[in-house]
Formats: C-alpha cells, structure tokens, sequence
C-alpha cells in the first residue's frame, strides 16, 4: 500500500497515515489548531494552509471550491474536513 | 427582574419620530429599543439599544445600508418610506448579517426586488440561508475591498474587516461625505433618541463594555479592520448599535487602538511566556505545577510564570492569558470532574482572541483521571494548539513522576521558542494519546 505523511507545523508532527485520510481526522487527534466547525464543508472554520505537497491531495469538490472562493482563501489554502492526503508527503499549519 | 416581553418585542416603535438627517441626503432610519435588557445572552444591556441603518440618496440611486431587528421592522419601514421610495432603491448593502441587521431583509426585498445586494463573499452563505428559495430572485454581488458601488454624485466603497464580530462583516465608505458605516465596530448597546455622540448622555461606558463583550475576542482582526480605516479620517462614523460617532471621529478611532492593542505594552521583550495556572486538592497537582515550571525555566527565551489558581482573581487571570504565548493547566479529578475554578476560567476565556496560543492541561487524580483530557478538549475547543499530550499523574508524584514534569515543562517552553524536535508517530501512537 503506498505511504503518505502529514506534518502539522504548529506541533512539530508527523503522523503516518493510509491514502485518503482527511486532514481533519488527524489534526485534532494530534492537537494541532486546525480544529473543525461544522464539519461539513460549510462554515470554513478548519481552512489550512498547505505549506508543501499540494499535489498529493485530493482534488477540491464543487463544495470546497465555493466556500473557499468566499473565504477569499489563498491558492495553497485548503479546507481540513474536505481535503483527502492520497499519497508522498503533505506539510500543513492552520490557515 | 427584567420586563418578559422586552427581549421579544420592539415596544413602541417612535415611527412619528421619522428618519434623521446625518448630512443632507443621508439619513438614519433605523429603530430605537430601550427596552432590551439582555443582548444574545452575551451581555446586559441597562438602556437597551439602537439598531441603525441609513439611507444614501445620490442623484442616480438610492441606497439602503443594513437593516433592523424583525421586532422593529414597522419603525424601520415607516422611516424608509419618509424618505425614498421602494421603486428607488437600487443598492442595499449588508454590512453584517446576524439577525438584529436582517430582520427586515427580506420584507425589504419583497418590497424592493429591483435593489442591488452587496455583501461580503462570507456573508453569501448565510445569506442563502436567510432567503432560502428567494435567494436566487435577487442579483446579489460579493464585494471586497476595492470595490464601489456608483449612485451618481455619490458612490460607495467596500472594506473587507472580517471578524468584527462574525466573519461577514464589512464596512462601506461615502468618501464624499467622508461617513464611514462600521456596523458592528465602534457599537454600543446605549438607546438615546438623540442619537448623536454630542447630544446623547454619557454612554463612554457602554461603548467600552461593548467592545469587551463584542469585539475583544476578535482584537487582532480589530487592529486590521483600523488598518484600513483610520487612514481615512472619517468625518462621521456611523454604527449599527448606539450613537453616531461626529463629535472627534479621531477620539474613538484612537480609543479603538488602544483598546486592540497588547494590554501590558512593557516587561517581557522579545522572551515568549508561558503562564502555569493550577488549582490542587492535596499539593500533588502543585507539585507537578513547580515541576513543569523548573522545566520550562531550562529553556532560553522563555518566561515562566506559575499561579495557584484558588488564590487569585479572575479577570487578571483572562487578561493575562489574553498576553501570554502559552498556558499549561493543571487541576485535580474530582468526581470525575475539573474543578468548578478550572471551568469558570475556561468559561471565560471566550472572552479573549486564543487562538493559536499554545496549550497544554496535568494534574494528579485519584481513580479515574478524566479532568485533564475534559480540559484538553476546551482548550482546543478555544482554537490552541496542544502540542503536547496532558500529563496526568495518580496520587502522589513519584520522583520519576516529577522528572517527566519537568521534562514535559522543557518540551512545553521548546515548542513555543521553536526548537522542539520534530517527532514521527504512526496511527496507532494517537491511539494513546
């Protein structure tokens, strides 16, 4: 199975993760401040910055377009509850 | 006991009164509520309030900047009709989108459905939710800073000020009148029918309580938003709670820096500081406390301080957090529990921006332990990040029990200087954390 690594800057932490786990699902485990809201793509609360690794991310659903379209987030911002790490290594911080 | 129907019912909508001219052709048409005693549970409110809105008459357009509390609706239409038509309205601007500003949305639209909405891209999605089906039977723009809305003689322009309170929040400039529309910033819940800062009674009080209750959670996002206004030097600004501030614009612009800047501008330099605050049943969760504390103090660049949370106050407690870079927690188990001292200051720290601070709970237990975990959780539940899992110790700290104390201390103080280790962990390590 291939690997994949998530680092959370704000806490110094890699975590080894399977293909297509939500960042979200490792942030809070790890304590890291990207911490969820809704939960549901809506409210934009868990918006974090990808400082590495972009391209191994899931692509950003109709949804996720839209509302970080109207957090006027950055290119290299993500939203933790939509976007899957599928592969290599990802380096985030909260956004 | 506060009157039962006050929160409920916009008492007596003065609608003889009719709108009030701030400059020729601007006018406030929003509607006064002296009776409201509690502001969204957050705050009391002795006078009650206002909520404001305005009309801006070009020579080609009419523009509508926010709305009233649906309870006000009746004085909010009365005083619109006084001055513009509804078939004249081709701009309404919402500047900030909780209820007390929308509640007459949507009758509005209804009665205006030609008006151009501008609102901030955040306030899109609530703004779906607000008009549901009718949403898409209006033409709404986002709108940024850098954007402006034409009315002919007059134009508005838009500033994104995000988090003043929520994130939609925006403000609009008529540059030709130089009046600026904070909504939110620069509010108070003070009702006073003569509505200008210079005729009305002393509300200083009110306007600080309210940027404590309000705005002070949000203080950095404050300092931006003054960023972009105070180069401005409004002649007039115009709020949508309390009075029209037209006297010293400047005062309250400054009153408002002050107000978000660091509390204690003096002592710690560039040294990061971590503030240790414990409460203990028995003196284990002290002992863990001085611990953590000789631990931390090993680290370079970082001031450690250490409180016994049963002996002091408070509020200097939040306003210290409010400063510090990091805080690590301590209390016992009891009954399962935190202590009551640990949840009232955790209760309170709504009150300040904590964000990204670091933090990090211990404490000794007797059975079962839960109190740390209870506290870690508020304490991401306020936006820190927690670096390191919580120490928990059972009964009595062995002298292995304080060597880890003080080693976590190190690891708490390395992370905020930025030198602590990175570290790999599998799946299952989270597991056990």
């Amino acid at each position: 199975m291939e690997k994949a690594t998530l680092t959370f800057t704000d806490v110094s932490i890699t975590v080894n993760v399977p293909p297509g786990t939500r960042i979200i699902e490792m942030s809070e485990k790890v304590g890291s401040g990207i911490t969820y809201g809704c939960r549901e793509g809506e409210c934009g609360t868990c918006m974090t910055h990808v400082i590495e690794g972009a391209e191994h991310l899931s692509e950003p659903t109709a949804l996720e377009q839209r509302v970080l379209a109207e957090n006027l987030a950055g290119k290299d911002d993500r939203l933790a509850c939509q976007c899957r790490v599928l592969s290599g290594a990802v380096k985030v911080r909260p956004g | 006991m506060f009157p039962a129907a006050a929160t409920f019912a916009c008492p007596q909508p003065p609608v003889s009164e009719g709108p009030v001219e701030i400059v020729p052709g601007v006018h406030w048409i929003g509607a006064f509520d002296p009776n409201l005693r509690s502001f969204d549970t957050l705050m009391k409110t002795a006078n009650g309030t206002s909520y404001n809105a305005y009309v801006v008459r070009g020579s080609a357009g009419v523009a509508v900047i926010d709305t009233v509390d649906e309870t006000c609706s009746d004085a909010f239409f009365a005083r619109l009709e006084a001055v513009a038509r509804y078939d004249e309205i081709s701009v309404l601007v919402l500047n900030h989108l909780e209820s007390d500003h929308s509640g007459a949305l949507a009758e509005l639209l209804r009665r205006a459905p030609q008006a151009h909405v501008h609102v901030s891209p955040r306030g899109l999605q609530i703004l779906r939710t607000l008009l549901k089906d009718a949403f898409g039977l209006y033409r709404i723009s986002p709108v940024t800073t850098g954007h402006s809305v034409s009315l002919g003689d007059r134009s508005l322009h838009f500033l994104t000020t995000p988090n003043v309170h929520w994130p939609d929040t925006q403000c609009t400039w008529l540059d030709q009148d130089r009046i600026i529309f904070t909504c939110d910033l620069f509010g108070s819940h003070y009702c006073d029918e003569r509505l200008f800062d210079d005729l009305v009674g002393d509300f200083r009080f009110s306007f600080e309580h309210y940027f404590d209750r309000i705005m002070r959670p949000f203080r950095s996002s404050v300092a931006a938003a003054l960023d972009l206004i105070e180069p401005l030097a409004p002649a007039v600004i115009a709020p949508s709670h309390g009075p029209i501030l037209r006297a010293n614009p400047g005062d309250y612009l400054r009153h408002y820096r002050r107000l978000s800047s660091p509390r204690f501008g003096f002592g710690a330099g560039t040294d990061k500081t971590l503030a240790i605050l414990y409460i203990s049943a028995h003196g284990a969760t002290a002992e863990l406390a001085q611990a953590i504390r000789d631990g931390a103090a090993e680290e370079p660049g970082v001031r450690v301080s250490l409180f016994d949370l049963d002996r002091g106050e408070l509020h200097p407690f939040v306003d210290l957090i409010e400063e510090v870079d990091g805080i690590a927690l301590g209390t016992p188990t009891i009954n399962g529990d935190a202590v009551r001292a640990v949840w009232e200051l955790l209760a309170k720290l709504v009150d300040i921006e904590t964000k990204g601070k670091l933090g990090a709970a211990f404490g000794s237990y007797g059975w079962s332990g839960e109190a740390v975990r209870q506290v870690e959780a508020r304490l991401q539940g306020l936006k820190m990040r927690l670096p390191e899992p919580g120490l928990r110790v059972k009964l009595e700290p062995t002298a292995a029990d304080l060597a880890e104390a003080r080693a976590f201390g190190r690891r708490l103080a390395a992370h905020l200087t930025g030198r602590a280790p990175p570290r790999e962990i599998d799946l299952a390590d989270l597991a056990a954390r």
